[in-house]
């Protein structure tokens, strides 16, 4: 409950001015709440004279944290290949055991793994935890969400990590609750507050408006997923020992009631724009299709979704869905590339909420430069093949 | 301004918005440029229950009167002439039905028309009988059990689309105006065919053919009322639909205006927003006050028609003059606050000027419509 | 089948921005609204209810105006509608709320399905659908982009992935979670909002629902929020310079920095 202490309010109205809810207003010179209040906290931190207060019960530890030690990531991987947001989990993780100094181990589930574990030991992991076993062949969240935690529960890592992922995002939340702890989702930022071994936990909220830090002071692992794109991986060193453990889960944990019946790749071309965080789209400038490949190709390697203005839709170098602006979709991803587009305002309105707009155009007085966030004059046929290639090679480094 | 609508009457001018913001404003420019009909937006309409809106609660309707389906055109009016008026020539093929039609008929056609899942469409107009609808070729003549069609209808809305057509055919020539009669065809009688899709200026996204009847056979019930009766309906329909295209000359007016007060704050020009500068301020001032002078005639005209089962020609025919001329002007000007972005196809304004000059032809001209005015005050003041 | 879609009220997130001045939230013209996502996951329910029969309840944990969007979902199709709300669930993270409404949902009764929307505007999580199908110990499934088939119990379904999409069948009663593409929500009908007027909400609170006061709310929640700030803005243009080479290699140092 929120506490108001009538004796300090100086119904200054800051607090409700504060809050997003409506929920407290100043009625007679002293704040008041309501049944609208959230215990968001934000009136709290902007009482000047501390006349509000949460209340909050001190809470039972669920058990002595020293039994907890270590960081450990979840290793996805998919169609024989290791997703890149891995390798930026062993990058944040190898961090931040540093700075526990504990241990960083990898958690590697799926069927015929091959030198997959190896390959996260050169990338920064200590110990790799793998099950090879042709249960876990297609991901289904049952299987690997029982033996994900037995296995957090039998090593006791302080931090689990995983991305934030259509895998993660979907089988990590069950894992949490099933250890009875907090999850932080899509965390673009990982520290640690020294003093108690604290994870703190930043992301966005509000559509990427706000952000906020989380922390998980009861309970422990303190799990969190992580954005992909937004950590550092670590350069490849082989010479990097570390041990490879298998491990070996009861039969019944790799029960699925979801069946997958099939698993169908598809090109970028098919990826809804409107559900994209990042999008390449290009424009006029691309001259014709097959200039419009570049696009794809960027788009591929970024991971992203593939958009257009209107002039390349009724070109027909991509068909209508991929329109973004008036005429078509609005977007708003975490990064667009706009490429040969020169920002007519009907494209304008389709994605200027995006977080980060690069543009790159031949046309330095171009509208497309007045919404950019980052701006480069120049030949996209010449910038986009070398933006894809430096792409890629960052990947496979 | 505030018309005091019922709280039932609020709820449909809400559910007809959120369709026209979220369904038909999305799509109407990709519609109109590729000339396609909106089924998918018309299926909308008719899961929000809108189809049913003049429909008696015994047929499955909403049991509402002309100002019920006023409101909801106004809105979609405001979205896009073409679905608007897909949606109005539907209520147009089933008034002839509802007004005459016998009771059975009534329950043959009616509840599907309500459900939205059927479609129809009224047939009048032929190469030779436009506004002189005396004109009129087609024929339908008796055969044992059956009525035999022959004859071509021209410019109909819905035709190809709707699975119902009101039509009017010649019964008895020598009878003149008393020889017409109406009938009801389904797309499927034999005989029964469609001209290619006409190409138009505006209103694009509406679907507009020739009916073709080439010893076209119907069963003998298909005859809408009594034999004969054929131009009383027709004229009792029209009064009671007109208000329904004046509204969307309100519709229309009223996006008009809303574009072109949305750009001209946003447009700089001599370092200000050109909303500040007079000349601006003026066009837009008459917008706004043509467009709310056509809205309150149209409401009450919709209300007297509502009320009023005689009497309704000249109060239909007034509002359809004054919303749809408004229409032609107050989008024309829009096009000239917008200037060249408004000459373009990127911006919405350009189609609603070519839409609106369809409001002052169909349905009667506005010439004719005139006429209406003045044969009513000439036997007003007998 | 009997189908139960978990809604939330939002702030219109494209609307609340932190005012960068004063550091708060500024609220001015921030609409709540039906969160995005379940207005899908309605839909998909009342399709399932249209081709298979059986009836909707929606159910959504939040303070007491949130039957707003209790009843816009009437109108778009759902049968009932029932309302946590107790003071006492307030400040609640996800693990709290996935407790309250598996509690909910059991004082409800029976169930077939359960459909969630992907994720909450508000908070972008997407932990609430799984927490809620472990604590029910059903199946669940995320992401579902396209629900194919209906038929003794299985359920056949895709679910979008990163680089694709998986085709599934899954065993019911279960959970799923839907993303826009899973198809175009409806408006409300005349008949729905007339509905939505006149129907009584049920409401429950936690000693309704047989709680532990311990669970709920912002004591019952694991993670605690310590700060809430702006996000680094976005700054102001940066046209880039050099050779080709060298704008491609600050682009890629800003595509990393930035993110």
């Amino acid at each position: 409950m929120l506490q108001i202490n009538i004796d300090a309010c100086i119904g200054c109205g800051l607090c409700e001015e504060e809050c997003t809810y409506e929920a407290i207003s100043v009625v007679d010179g002293i704040a008041e709440v309501n049944d609208k209040c959230t215990l968001c906290g934000s009136c709290v931190d902007v009482c000047e004279v501390e006349a509000l207060h949460i209340e909050r019960e001190e809470k039972q530890v669920q058990s002595d944290f020293g039994d907890w030690s270590g960081v450990c990531v979840f290793a996805e991987h998919r169609n024989g290949r290791i997703a890149p947001v891995t390798f930026e989990l062993l990058g944040i993780g190898r961090q931040l055991a540093d700075d526990l100094e504990v241990k960083l181990s990898a958690v590697l589930l799926g069927s015929d793994l091959s030198d997959k574990a190896s390959k996260l030991i050169a990338f920064g992991a200590d110990t790799v935890y793998q099950v090879d076993d042709t249960a876990l062949e297609d991901f289904t969240d049952d299987a690997y969400g029982n033996v994900f935690e037995d296995i957090v529960r039998e090593h006791k890592p302080e931090i689990v990590l995983a991305g934030a992922t259509a895998i993660g995002r979907s089988f990590i939340p069950q894992v949490a609750t099933a250890l009875e702890t907090g999850l932080t989702a899509d965390c673009t930022e990982l520290a640690i507050r020294k003093e108690d071994r604290t994870l703190l936990q930043t992301r966005p909220a509000f559509g990427g408006n706000v952000m906020a830090t989380i922390e998980c002071p009861y309970s422990r692992p303190q799990m969190a997923t992580v954005r992909p794109m937004v950590m550092k991986s670590l350069p490849e060193d082989q010479g990097r020992k570390g041990e490879i453990i298998s491990y070996t889960p009861k039969p019944e944990r790799l029960q699925s009631r979801v069946k997958v019946l099939n698993s169908v790749k598809e090109d970028r071309d098919q990826i809804n724009i409107t559900e994209a965080e990042i999008i390449v789209s290009g424009g006029r400038g691309l001259d014709d299709e097959k200039g419009f490949a570049l696009i794809r190709e960027l788009a591929d390697a970024l991971g992203g979704a593939v958009g257009a203005s209107r002039a390349a839709v009724d070109s027909e170098w991509i068909p209508y869905p991929h329109q973004v602006g008036q005429t078509g979709k609005t977007v708003c991803p975490k990064l667009y590339i706009a490429c040969g587009i020169s920002g007519a305002i009907q494209h304008i309105v389709g994605m200027q909420s995006s977080d980060m707009i690069v543009a790159i155009n031949k046309d330095p007085d171009a509208p497309i430069f007045d919404v950019a966030t980052c701006g480069i004059v120049g030949d996209l046929f010449e910038v986009v093949p070398m933006l894809t290639e430096k792409i890629k090679e960052r990947k496979t480094s | 301004m505030d018309y005091f609508l019922t709280e039932e009457q609020q709820m449909i001018v809400e559910v007809a918005q959120q369709i026209t913001d979220e369904k038909i404003i999305p799509q109407r420019a990709e519609l109109d440029e590729k000339e396609e009909f909106a089924t998918e937006i018309l299926k909308d309409i008719a899961k929000a229950d809108l189809f049913g809106l003049y429909i008696p609660e015994e047929y499955g309707g909403y049991g509402g009167g002309c100002f019920e389906v006023v409101l909801a055109l106004e809105q979609f009016g405001r979205g896009c002439v073409a679905v608007a008026t897909s949606f109005a020539a539907s209520a147009l093929g089933a008034y002839p039905i509802l007004l005459s039609g016998s009771k059975e008929m009534k329950q043959k056609y009616l509840p599907d028309v309500a459900s939205g899942s059927m479609k129809a469409a009224f047939a009048l107009t032929e190469a030779n009988a436009g506004s002189d609808a005396s004109g009129i070729q087609t024929t339908a003549v008796l055969d044992g059990d059956e009525w035999v069609l022959n004859g071509t209808k021209q410019w109909i809305t819905n035709a190809g689309e709707a699975q119902i057509y009101s039509i009017v055919a010649i019964t008895d020539k020598s009878k003149g105006a008393r020889g017409a009669s109406m009938f009801v065809v389904e797309d499927t009688d034999p005989g029964f065919s469609y001209g290619p899709k006409e190409k138009k200026m505006g209103i694009r996204a509406s679907a507009t053919r020739e009916l073709i009847f080439k010893d076209c056979r119907i069963p003998k019930d298909r005859l809408i009322g009594r034999q004969g009766m054929g131009f009383i309906t027709v004229m009792k329909t029209l009064d009671l639909s007109r208000p329904g295209i004046a509204i969307l000359g309100v519709g229309l007016g009223q996006a008009a205006l809303d574009e072109s007060v949305t750009y001209a704050k946003q447009r700089v020009q001599f370092g200000k927003p050109i909303i500040s500068f007079q000349a601006i301020q003026h066009m837009l001032a008459d917008m706004a006050i043509q467009v709310e002078a056509s809205r309150a005639l149209v409401y009450a005209a919709a209300k007297h028609i509502a009320a009023h089962q005689k009497d309704m020609s000249k109060a239909s025919s007034m509002c359809k003059v004054f919303a749809t001329d408004m229409a032609m002007k107050v989008t024309t000007d829009a096009v000239q606050v917008l200037a060249g972005y408004g000459y373009m196809r990127e911006y919405p304004v350009e189609k609603m000027m070519r839409d609106a000059k369809i409001l002052q032809i169909y349905e009667g001209t506005n010439q004719i419509q005139r006429n209406v005015v003045g044969q009513e005050l000439n036997k007003e003041y007998t | 089948m009997n189908i139960i879609v978990c809604v939330k009220q939002v702030p219109d997130a494209k609307d609340v921005r932190l005012d960068p001045k004063t550091n708060t939230l500024s609220r001015e013209g921030v609409e709540s609204i039906m969160n995005p996502y379940d207005r899908h996951a309605l839909e998909a329910a009342v399709q399932l209810k249209e081709n298979y029969g059986g009836t909707v309840t929606v159910v959504s944990m939040g303070p007491p105006q949130a039957e707003e969007v209790l009843r816009e979902a009437v109108s778009c199709g759902a049968d009932e509608a029932v309302l946590v709300s107790d003071r006492a669930f307030a400040g609640a993270d996800t693990w709290a709320t996935t407790y309250t409404l598996m509690k909910a949902i059991k004082k409800i009764g029976t169930f077939d399905l359960i459909i969630c929307g992907k994720q909450a505007i508000d908070g972008d999580t997407a932990q609430v659908g799984p927490g809620l199908a472990h604590r029910l110990n059903i199946p669940f499934v995320t992401c579902i982009r396209n629900i194919t088939n209906c038929e003794d119990s299985l359920l056949k379904a895709e679910r979008l992935m990163d680089d694709g999409y998986d085709v599934l069948e899954i065993q019911l009663p279960a959970l799923l979670t839907v993303v826009k593409d899973i198809n175009e929500p409806r408006v409300p009908s005349l008949k729905g909002k007339m509905k939505a007027k006149k129907i009584s909400i049920t409401s429950m609170s936690a000693e309704d629902i047989g709680a532990n006061p311990e669970q709920i709310g912002l004591n019952g929640s694991t993670t605690q929020v310590v700060r809430v700030f702006s996000p680094e803005p976005r700054g102001e243009k940066t046209m880039l310079t050099g050779s080709v080479a060298e704008q491609v290699e600050q682009l890629i140092e800003k595509l990393e920095a930035i993110q």
